[in-house]
């Protein structure tokens, strides 16, 4: 590494090309220049990313949590290595599941952006498919050929009844297993209420091992979890600066207070891990807060913050912000593999929302690509919206179908505790494979779950 | 046709019989659209994508200023065209700042054109995301706005401006001296309308200002709010406006007290 250049400056120009690092006048000029800096990267060493944090610890607090998480004994065995050989290493028969699990506070966020800027799509799948993240509460996600699914009933008004038939209708394929969880229209302690009930009513009068998760701020569920409401899973939008999470109205010690009023619920059965938290490559920017540090490495500093507090369930919602950042499928694709990789690396329980809008040069055949790219990698869940088609947050998302032949083509299990569940209700055969589409096991599931009562 | 995979089992049937159907007249989601393996349905298949497509080509159709010069030639105005500094649709898609400066020479040139000290109130019209949504609605929004207007309001020659954001109404207003600006521009196309237009509303318009400052009418097109119903909520917008000297969240909440169905909090287009 050169004397004069920040790590900084490095990092921005040896990261793959988007749309968000040009916007931010960071990225590499020419193609030869990013490749001429992923050389400088790969002969830079870890010990070289560890010395010098990309933001001063006292002027930010995430930056000061990654360097509180560093394990130096853990550390000390691999600080030399440079990052080219760091590739290598995760690439080898020596690397094996525990190898690179017992290096999980061993390896910062910066160490493990680094080594992903200097790797194809192919090595981001073939290291994290080796690196499983397991977490539980009701269900268990994440072991190792199984793959989860979140529904996401979405409506416009929450209405109650559209929601519900939402949710029947993904049970119905076997999604649900990561969670149920809705992105109410209004952010209020009185909506998420309603909204929490309606999941907890199904859930019991199905008998459904799920856990549910209603998409408001943070502060929104710590009011409600005071009034007494069945919070299952806390949700909030995560970032990798103080100033980004500011600008989500959020900061750590009020992660840390609504992890500790859920944990005091002890809803969980099988585990307890009750946190839900979202990112995506562009948050920092699009709050100008991302310090003149490139998109993914803000991403990657994002889930130091989420591993903090043992989340069941993380997702990058890849696609959602728009062409600005991430401008086509190929972009969409590179950074869904990076975040999935950078999360399973720093042991966080990775699942991507494989998704785009209308004017990001993308279709469903980009999202059919990453999507399967993503299961081969081992994602820990995915999305599942009706058709596709989010009605409140106007985006195109993963399906039940797209869940249903994703699980097909790789054979990929559900949760086990939820398998046990789909077998009893007559939609899994005995191997835990969706039976053919049956009118009558539908009707039967739907009469169970009255939706009249909703 | 003998081709068609015809479900032999019984307990297999057709999807348009599915038991949720009922249950759609509660929400507009894809539901119980049925499946073949994991598969749509063909017809469900084709009709997301037809959607999809729809969307597609309004982010990419032309902005049509001819015909948006013809359409508002019996308003009496003068219409000029003006760019913003993207000057192509990847560099808008790319770069959302550049949309929102105006192109060197016609920040001159509507300088330049300024009379006096300038207007009450100019309307700009830009394809933003969708140009479906402008060729569709953009004069009949803009000429009902202008019959609904203070009969004494000094008007600004109307503004189209390609490749625009909506805060590209900003420098546009502070150059021609404007008092307040209306910006109607094609919104993002979502699967169920590639056609809607937003109306923006900026009292005092000058770069620096956010959409804290600014009120939205969104979601103006056939199926959703006319572009009469528009003008009209506009129009009124407007005249509050020049009664409290400001736009915006404060407007808004004056405005949710007096308007049914009134002003929405603005929301960037993207």
């Amino acid at each position: 590494m050169g004397q004069s250049e920040p790590l900084k400056t490095l990092l921005a120009k040896a990261s793959p090309a988007r749309s968000g690092d040009f916007l931010a006048e960071i990225a590499a000029e020419s193609q030869e220049e990013r490749v001429k800096a992923q050389r400088r990267l790969a002969d830079t060493t870890l010990q070289d990313i560890l010395d010098e944090p990309l933001i001063d610890p006292d002027e930010d607090e995430v930056s000061a949590l990654i360097y509180a998480q560093h394990d130096g004994d853990a550390f000390a065995a691999i600080s030399n290595w440079s990052v080219g050989e760091f590739r290598e290493w995760l690439l080898s028969e020596n690397a094996t599941t525990d190898a690179i699990s017992d290096l999980k506070w061993a390896l910062t966020p910066e160490m493990v952006a680094a080594v992903s800027k200097i790797m194809r799509n192919q090595d981001l799948i073939a290291v994290a498919r080796k690196r499983p993240v397991v977490s539980k509460f009701r269900t268990t996600v994440g072991l190792p050929g199984h793959l989860s699914v979140r529904i996401q009933p979405n409506h416009p008004t929450d209405d109650p009844k559209g929601v519900a038939a939402s949710i029947v209708d993904g049970l119905q394929f076997g999604c649900g297993d990561a969670v149920i969880g809705i992105n109410p229209a209004t952010d209020s302690p009185a909506a998420m209420r309603r909204l929490l009930e309606l999941i907890e009513e199904l859930r019991l009068r199905l008998e459904c091992p799920v856990q549910s998760c209603v998409l408001a701020h943070v502060t929104t569920a710590i009011d409600c979890m005071k009034r007494g409401a069945p919070v299952d899973l806390v949700f909030q939008s995560i970032a990798g600066s103080q100033k980004a999470n500011s600008s989500f109205g959020i900061n750590l010690a009020m992660l840390k207070e609504a992890r500790e009023a859920a944990l005091s619920l002890d809803r969980g059965t099988v585990g307890n891990n009750v946190m839900y938290f979202e990112t995506g490559q562009g948050a920092a920017l699009s709050a100008d807060a991302h310090h003149g540090i490139d998109q993914q490495t803000m991403e990657a500093r994002a889930y130091a913050v989420a591993r903090e507090y043992e989340p069941l369930l993380v997702n990058t919602v890849v696609g959602f912000i728009g062409p600005e950042y991430l401008y086509d499928g190929k972009e969409i694709i590179r950074a869904g593999l990076e975040d999935h990789f950078c999360g399973k690396l720093l042991g966080v329980p990775m699942g991507v929302d494989v998704c785009y809008t209308n004017h990001a040069e993308a279709d469903q055949d980009d999202m059919d690509n990453l999507l399967t790219l993503l299961g081969v990698a081992g994602v820990n869940f995915i999305m599942g919206v009706p058709g596709s088609d989010d009605i409140m947050l106007n985006y195109q998302s993963t399906s039940y179908h797209d869940a249903a032949y994703i699980r097909e083509v790789l054979n990929l299990k559900a949760a086990p505790e939820f398998e046990d569940w789909m077998r009893r209700v007559g939609l899994f055969d005995e191997t835990g494979h969706l039976l053919p589409q049956s009118h009558e096991d539908s009707a039967r599931l739907l009469g169970k779950a009255d939706l009249e009562a909703a | 046709m003998a081709d068609k995979p015809v479900p032999t089992d019984k307990k297999r049937v057709a999807p348009s019989g599915h038991p949720l159907a009922p249950l759609k007249r509660y929400t507009d989601a894809r539901i119980g659209l049925g499946r073949f393996g994991a598969g749509l349905p063909t017809s469900a298949h084709l009709d997301f994508a037809e959607a999809h497509a729809r969307a597609r080509d309004a982010v990419h159709a032309e902005f049509d200023e001819a015909a948006l010069e013809t359409a508002l030639a019996d308003t009496g105005l003068p219409v000029v065209r003006v760019k913003s500094q993207a000057e192509d649709r990847a560099t808008y898609l790319r770069r959302p700042d550049l949309g929102r400066k105006l192109s060197g020479d016609s920040a001159k040139f509507l300088t330049e054109m300024k009379e006096g000290d300038g207007y009450d109130i100019v309307i700009i019209i830009s394809e933003g995301l969708s140009a479906h949504a402008v060729n569709t609605y953009g004069a009949e929004t803009a000429k009902a706005l202008i019959g609904d207007l203070p009969k004494d309001a000094n008007i600004a020659p109307i503004v189209l401006a390609s490749q625009g954001r909506v805060a590209l109404s900003d420098p546009i207003g502070q150059a021609l001296g404007a008092k307040l600006a209306v910006i109607l521009i094609g919104e993002r196309p979502g699967l169920s309308a590639a056609d809607s237009l937003g109306a923006y509303l900026t009292y005092d318009p000058k770069p620096g200002r956010n959409d804290a400052d600014r009120n939205c009418i969104s979601n103006i097109r056939k199926g959703g709010i006319s572009p009469e119903e528009a003008a009209k909520k506009i129009a009124w917008l407007t005249a509050r406006a020049f009664e409290l000297g400001l736009s915006g969240t404060k407007l808004k909440d004056d405005a949710e007290d007096q308007l049914e169905g009134g002003s929405q909090e603005a929301l960037p287009e993207e």
